[in-house]
């Protein structure tokens, strides 16, 4: 295959994109409806972007993570409580309890905001709700990327990827993804690095 | 290939006996694992004794000066005869100050002493002096370094041997540094710096006569140059060549007297090679000005306040106020002249391979930076140097370690402290290493009025975030780079080429979103400059991210600065002009050898 020189102005749209984007499973969400009514018009968003969305599947993974930690704090409270009679324990697990089951109603939001595009030239990536965030990482400047898979997540078949760039801040980490998805876009990722390779 | 056994080089085939073998050598292949065999190196290639005088890069392995593992190892020599003076002391202490009173206990001495096993105990040091020179001789013999038109590589370790190797193209810089111990034998030590955690190249050490020769050559290699062509152009383009650099006679090393008048020299005369660099330094530092600035520094400020505290206390007749106190002075005493003396040699230069900056008064050091590896630059101004005019400018680059941030080793600071006319000429070799005045308009627009012409502001309603600075916060994406402008109390101007910006983001907090803001931040490699500006209008803030994220594509897709003289034609300058189109700027100018960072207006 003859990838086009970093210097030459790519045909648009990119047949490497093209290709490798219709090779990829297509397991991403509907999109979003508009906006419903009552949310702030200042939030931040790119009004021209096609996000898509991260397994379905990632709200279990992360409501059975959540539900675990809660389980061990509620056995650690319960038995200082019961074996150690610390009564005051109560207080500070009625806080954490409290902000868990917050945090936890607020996880199918959470996870459906995560989002990325493959624009032509560079990756874009999203995710918050409360504090939003959004990136813009142009494919030469990759210089990695790790797939990783932890147990829970192997259980539903998921994988996160991490694209990895000289800056230590860039910071985007695809979670969520089906396998084969992952794989998918870590190989179409190397490609079009390649093709777009310059120094640091 | 028809080399499928492995044999001596050149010999023929038995299978193929009818093939010639020249044509085959002739076209080497794209790429072949060496044959197999117990030996990694081929047995052809010797190492050169050094000749002064004469280049050393030419594709052979050298060795490096003799001294290099007592410079290296020197300072755990000094430890260890540190903790043997240590445990002696009582010792001494007792030679001369007999307490009779006390019976010392028996230690390896006693035991020496009274068993009359003197002569043996000077035997087993001498053995044993005999060993460590014998190791220490041993590790300069296996420690060799040499420089191919592809690579600067070296290999060293006697019972672990370590190979590493360095592309020329991914070098971000070559710093010279000459500590106080080596600089008094006349040895330097070259430090090939390439993007990585501790993945430099370091050549410890080098006579020092030969380091600039050298640092240039690998420089002229690495842009692009074939060795080959340097060579023949090596008399036109190249006068600070190594082999012209060198005056005659200078190679008598054993005449004691002339290496005593080399290390004089070398602490009066300017440290920079006359015929290597420009002498002159594009920007003057005073001394007065030196001081100034050290003593009217943040730091101080803190450490006077807290001198007074100290001394308030002591008023009150609090008496442990004094571990307090003392540390405080003698941390800033330490503060003073350590950034004093550092700083007080300061150059900055421009040359063929890029820009230069000097630093040092006893250790020296020396750092050259090829064009397009500066990621971020950063001028700045606190409050307390406004009535003077002072401004500092840092710069963040590939290839600083966290060991060595962590320690400060690291040459950031490219002006210790200049006024806007200095930074101005700073932040052009930065840019586009040559000076053309086309910086100093911008940055006085920029950095001393209060609303910087073509500059994006933020609204009024940002000064909930930024109580006074809000009128100055703002951005601009112009001519390949990027500028966000912020800070009252401390000024600030990032400057942030778009061919190096690794990402961008914008995000938004529920304070911000409360406000309609948004907030921005491009990511370059560590270092020093974290450019983020922290609230600018929301809309303004997607309006950016399109633009610059853009940008950055166009800019990097034409930019050759990894090879940076290398002609292309496919890639000329002219086809290759990147400004920005999005904030409707004009495109203008700017070509030069490199296109795509280009030069603020």
């Amino acid at each position: 295959m003859t990838t086009p020189h970093p210097g030459e102005p790519r045909p648009t749209p990119d047949p490497l994109i093209e290709t490798s984007l219709q090779e990829l499973p297509t397991t991403q969400l509907p999109p979003q409806e508009g906006e419903p009514a009552g949310r702030s018009r200042k939030r931040l968003d790119l009004p021209d972007a096609d996000w898509r969305r991260v397994s379905r599947k990632l709200i279990a993974v992360e409501f059975i993570s959540e539900g675990a930690m809660i389980a061990i704090v509620t056995a650690a409270a319960v038995f200082a409580a019961l074996v150690w009679e610390w009564t005051w324990i109560w207080w500070p697990f009625a806080a954490f309890a409290l902000v868990a089951i917050i945090s936890a109603a607020f996880i199918p939001r959470r996870i459906r905001s995560i989002g990325y595009q493959l624009r032509a030239d560079d990756l874009l990536f999203r995710r918050g709700i409360m504090w939003q965030r959004f990136v813009a990482v142009p494919y030469g400047r990759m210089q990695l990327v790790d797939i990783n898979r932890g147990p829970l997540s192997r259980a539903f078949g998921l994988a996160d990827l991490k694209f990895v760039t000289a800056s230590a801040s860039t910071g985007v980490v695809i979670n969520g993804l089906p396998e084969a998805e992952a794989e998918g876009l870590r190989d179409h990722l190397v490609a079009v690095a390649e093709s777009r390779r310059t120094g640091l | 290939m028809s080399d499928q056994q492995p044999g001596p080089p050149g010999a023929q085939p038995p299978h193929v006996p009818s093939e010639p073998v020249a044509p085959q050598r002739a076209v080497p292949p794209a790429f072949e694992i060496p044959a197999a065999g117990p030996r990694a190196q081929p047995p052809t290639e010797a190492i050169v004794p050094r000749v002064a005088g004469q280049s050393l890069v030419d594709g052979q392995w050298h060795r490096l000066h003799p001294a290099t593992p007592l410079l290296r190892g020197g300072i755990a020599f000094v430890a260890i005869l540190g903790i043997v003076i240590a445990n002696l002391r009582e010792r001494l202490i007792e030679l001369f100050i007999p307490s009779p009173g006390m019976e010392a206990p028996s230690d390896p001495i006693d035991y020496i002493l009274n068993h009359g096993f003197v002569g043996w105990a000077l035997l087993a040091i001498a053995g044993g002096l005999i060993v460590i020179i014998a190791i220490f001789w041993l590790s300069w013999r296996m420690h060799t370094f040499r420089v191919t038109d592809e690579a600067v590589e070296v290999r060293s370790g006697v019972l672990f041997r370590t190979n590493r190797k360095a592309k020329l193209d991914r070098i971000q810089g070559v710093s010279i540094e000459k500590p106080l111990l080596a600089r008094l034998i006349g040895a330097s030590r070259i430090n090939v710096s390439v993007a990585g955690q501790d993945a430099n190249v370091k050549l410890e050490y080098l006579f020092a006569v030969d380091a600039d020769g050298l640092r240039q050559d690998v420089l002229t290699l690495a842009s692009g140059v074939k060795l080959a062509e340097r060579q023949q152009a090596a008399p036109a383009v190249n006068p600070g060549d190594s082999s012209t650099v060198e005056p005659a006679g200078r190679d008598a090393g054993s005449n004691v007297s002339r290496f005593v008048t080399d290390r004089v020299d070398d602490f009066i005369s300017p440290e920079l090679d006359p015929q290597a660099a420009p002498p002159e330094s594009v920007v003057r530092l005073t001394l007065g000005r030196l001081i100034g600035s050290t003593v009217l520094s943040p730091f101080t400020g803190i450490v006077l306040v807290s001198v007074i505290a100290g001394v308030i206390l002591l008023a009150n007749g609090i008496d442990w106020a004094w571990f307090w106190l003392v540390p405080m002075v003698l941390s800033l005493g330490a503060f003073l002249w350590s950034s004093v003396t550092k700083s007080l040699r300061y150059s900055i230069a421009a040359t063929p391979s890029g820009v230069r900056v000097g630093f040092g008064l006893f250790s020296t050091t020396n750092d050259t930076i090829p064009p397009g590896r500066i990621h971020a630059i950063e001028v700045s101004q606190p409050i307390i140097w406004r009535p003077f005019g002072w401004w500092k400018v840092r710069i963040n680059k590939a290839g600083l370690s966290l060991e060595q941030a962590a320690r400060g080793a690291s040459n950031n600071t490219v002006l210790p402290v200049g006024s806007l006319v200095d930074a101005a000429q700073v932040v052009e070799l930065m840019l586009s290493g040559r000076i053309d005045g086309s910086a100093w308009a911008p940055l006085q627009s920029a950095l001393s009025t209060r609303d910087g012409i073509g500059f994006v502001g933020s609204p009024r309603r940002s000064k909930w975030i930024n109580w006074f600075s809000w009128r100055r916060t703002g951005y601009a994406l112009r001519d390949g780079l990027l500028l966000f402008r912020q800070g009252v109390i401390w000024r600030k101007l990032h400057i942030l080429p778009l061919a190096r910006l690794q990402s961008i983001r914008i995000d938004q907090g529920p304070l911000l979103r409360a406000l309609d803001l948004a907030s921005a931040t491009a990511h370059t490699v560590p270092g020093p400059v974290i450019a983020k500006l922290p609230a600018m209008a929301r809309d303004e803030s997607v309006r950016l991210f399109d633009a610059a994220s853009a940008a950055i594509v166009v800019a990097q897709s034409s930019d050759r600065s990894h090879r940076w003289a290398s002609f292309d034609p496919a890639h000329s300058p002219s086809s290759a002009q990147v400004t920005a189109p999005y904030l409707g700027e004009p495109a203008e100018q700017g070509s030069g050898p490199r296109e795509g960072e280009g030069t603020i207006r």
